[in-house]
């Protein structure tokens, strides 16, 4: 919130919330003074009516006064909230026996309008700013800091690799019922895959900041917005390339190890899952740019994965794990698609053409519906018709999460933080379908 | 020990927010909602990196203003509004841990506040924070309406 007008209409309503104003000006000596007193805004005119005070160097009219408004709500044993505060400024006048101020300047937070993170992410370039200078007055460079592991936490987003898991051991599960296993080569091939999904991730915030897309995003969620570590300076563009490049050999290393060992499909599986990686955000594809970003994710994320580790453990491709790797790939898709709506508003200022930013409100809530039925629908008639063991309709039984995340689009669309809960309901959506998928196959050796 | 005056210590105490006024470059005074800690002789605030203006003003004039002026946020008896002119100091050898030493005074108002710390990998800007130290040189007071108690400190030896 910041202006520069005479009082508005809806900062005059604004000022109303508070109790007392407190009238600060410079006293004989340069000290400012502080005084509470109190105020009444005049809509008409314009102008701040303050009750008079006494005060040291009271200051006479044609002197130019600040007056801060400030509210916090007190709540014991945690602290407080509801923090606003409104700075005005504008010369001090006598009229009527009264002191009037005429705003000639506005500036303030109020966090219910500007939540506290996109407060802070606004002011990023300006602490970036102070830090250089301090460097430059210390000839030292001054940078925020985590220890190295939290930096490679956040840099890598590796909670993110509930997305690999679930196709990974799908696939080595289906092989399993199909009466073949080989556990540490299926551990290989996730080690493998996760290097991949990693290096995805890091490429991604580096080809995110250059096209500006991660600066242009205010308002970045646990869930999207990218990593952060480039925009709050933990560490460098190198530092990435570098994180980038090591997890792209490991997986391709591991990958090359695989077909050569296991099965040459690996081997075009993997240069299709490299490929989606990379130019995922990377130029010259810039696949998620182009609205293609989904429909890469659920192939990779989906068929490829459960493909390639059904492939490591028996050494072909097959049909059944290829079904039953569809509706993973559709929820592994929506959450792309999902956490694309906060980030639509900077991503189209870096022309990020996803499909939150293509369609409105309504198709992307339409398109969400129709593709968790689709998944549904997928292991219901899988389990039904034989295709898949009838144990996996166990993973019907997450539905209803699906439901949430559709009223949590249909009410909070418009709000990052406030569609929060329905992102992380819907990442919960695709982890425990594959889950129960999973568990699906297990019981159906088992039993 | 600062010798504030006893009803302005209690103030400054319990006091969840106060407004830091500083003056920028063309004399103005800009002024922001913080929280107050003392120690019983200066006051203290911290400020993030991410709202640094308020120190580049400190440092080119110190002359600053703290005032307590909200009787709600202030959970204290026998409030009173209080003003306290000083000198204001900038300090931040080590902007991502020397303001720690201050936590225990910030928790004591904000007991979340630690909780934040342990989740600073959430907000990292957040918490590079420079702490700004405040040695008062005049207290006033407003008991009652009228003119205020006007009390001179006396620089520690």
């Amino acid at each position: 919130m910041s202006a520069k007008a005479v009082i508005h209409p809806k900062l005059a309503e604004h000022l109303a919330g508070y109790d007392h104003v407190v009238v600060s000006y410079a006293d004989a000596d340069g000290y400012p003074v502080n005084v509470a007193t109190g105020f009444r805004v005049d809509t008409e005119t314009g102008r701040i009516d303050i009750d008079r005070f006494e005060a040291p160097d009271v200051p006479g009219d044609g002197t130019e006064v600040e007056l801060t408004f400030s509210h916090v709500r007190p709540q014991p044993g945690v602290g407080y909230d509801q923090r606003r505060y409104v700075n005005v400024w504008g010369p001090l006048a006598t009229a009527s026996g009264r002191w009037v101020v005429e705003p000639a300047r506005t500036t303030g937070w109020d966090e219910e309008r500007v939540p506290f993170f996109e407060y802070c992410e606004r002011n990023v370039p300006r602490a970036h700013r102070y830090m250089e200078a301090l460097s430059a007055e210390r000839g030292v460079e001054i940078r925020p800091t985590l220890p190295l592991g939290w930096r490679l936490f956040l840099a890598t987003r590796v909670p993110f690799l509930t997305a690999t898991l679930v196709p990974v051991f799908l696939g080595a599960v289906v092989a399993r019922a199909h009466g073949e296993s080989a556990w540490w080569w299926v551990m290989l091939a996730f080690l493998g895959a996760a290097c991949i999904h990693l290096g995805l991730n890091v490429v991604n915030d580096i080809y995110d900041t250059e096209s500006g897309a991660d600066e242009a995003n205010v308002t970045p969620t646990p869930f999207s917005g990218g990593s952060r570590v480039l925009q709050h300076g933990l560490v460098s563009p190198g530092f990435m390339r570098a994180l980038a490049v090591g997890f792209f050999a490991a997986g391709i290393g591991i990958g090359l190890f695989l077909a050569a060992t296991r099965a040459t499909e690996i081997l075009w599986l993997g240069v299709a899952g490299v490929f989606l990686s990379i130019f995922y955000t990377a130029p010259p594809v810039k696949l998620v740019y182009r609205g293609l970003g989904d429909l890469a994710v659920a192939i990779g994320f989906g068929p490829i994965m459960v493909l390639g580790t059904y492939a490591v453990v028996t050494g072909r491709l097959d049909g059944e794990a290829l079904y039953a790797s569809l509706p993973v790939a559709i929820l592994v898709m929506l959450i792309l698609y999902v956490n694309q709506v906060p980030d639509r508003h900077g991503d189209v200022q870096a022309g990020k053409r996803t499909l939150a930013v293509r369609l409105g409100a309504r198709a992307v809530i339409g398109g969400y519906d129709v593709a968790a039925i689709a998944a549904f629908a997928l292991i219901a008639l899988g389990g039904l018709t034989g295709v898949m063991p009838a144990w996996t309709l166990l993973a019907l039984l997450p539905a209803p999460l699906a439901v949430k995340v559709h009223r949590g689009l249909v009410t909070h669309y418009e709000e990052p933080y406030g569609l929060m809960p329905a992102m992380g309901a819907n990442i919960g959506l695709h982890a425990l379908v594959g889950l129960l998928l999973i568990l699906g196959y297990v019981l159906d050796v088992a039993v | 020990m600062g010798g504030l005056p006893e009803a302005a210590e209690r103030v400054l105490d319990a006091a969840l927010v106060s407004e830091l006024t500083v003056v920028d470059g063309r004399g103005r005074p800009v002024t922001y909602p913080l929280i107050p800690l003392y120690d019983g002789e200066k006051i203290y605030m911290t400020s993030s990196v991410l709202f640094s203006r308020k120190l580049e003003h400190i440092k080119a004039n110190p002359k600053v203003a703290v005032s307590v002026t909200d009787a709600g946020a202030t959970p204290v008896d026998g409030f009173v509004r209080v003003t306290v002119q000083g000198d204001a100091r900038v300090v931040e050898d080590d902007l991502h841990a020397g303001w720690e030493s201050l936590l225990p005074l910030w928790e004591a108002k904000e007991p979340v506040i630690r909780k934040f710390v342990r989740q600073r990998f959430a907000l990292p800007l957040f918490f590079e924070r420079s702490i700004i130290e405040i040695t008062p040189r005049r207290v006033l007071l407003w008991p009652h309406d009228g003119n205020p108690e006007v009390v001179e400190i006396e620089e520690a030896a």
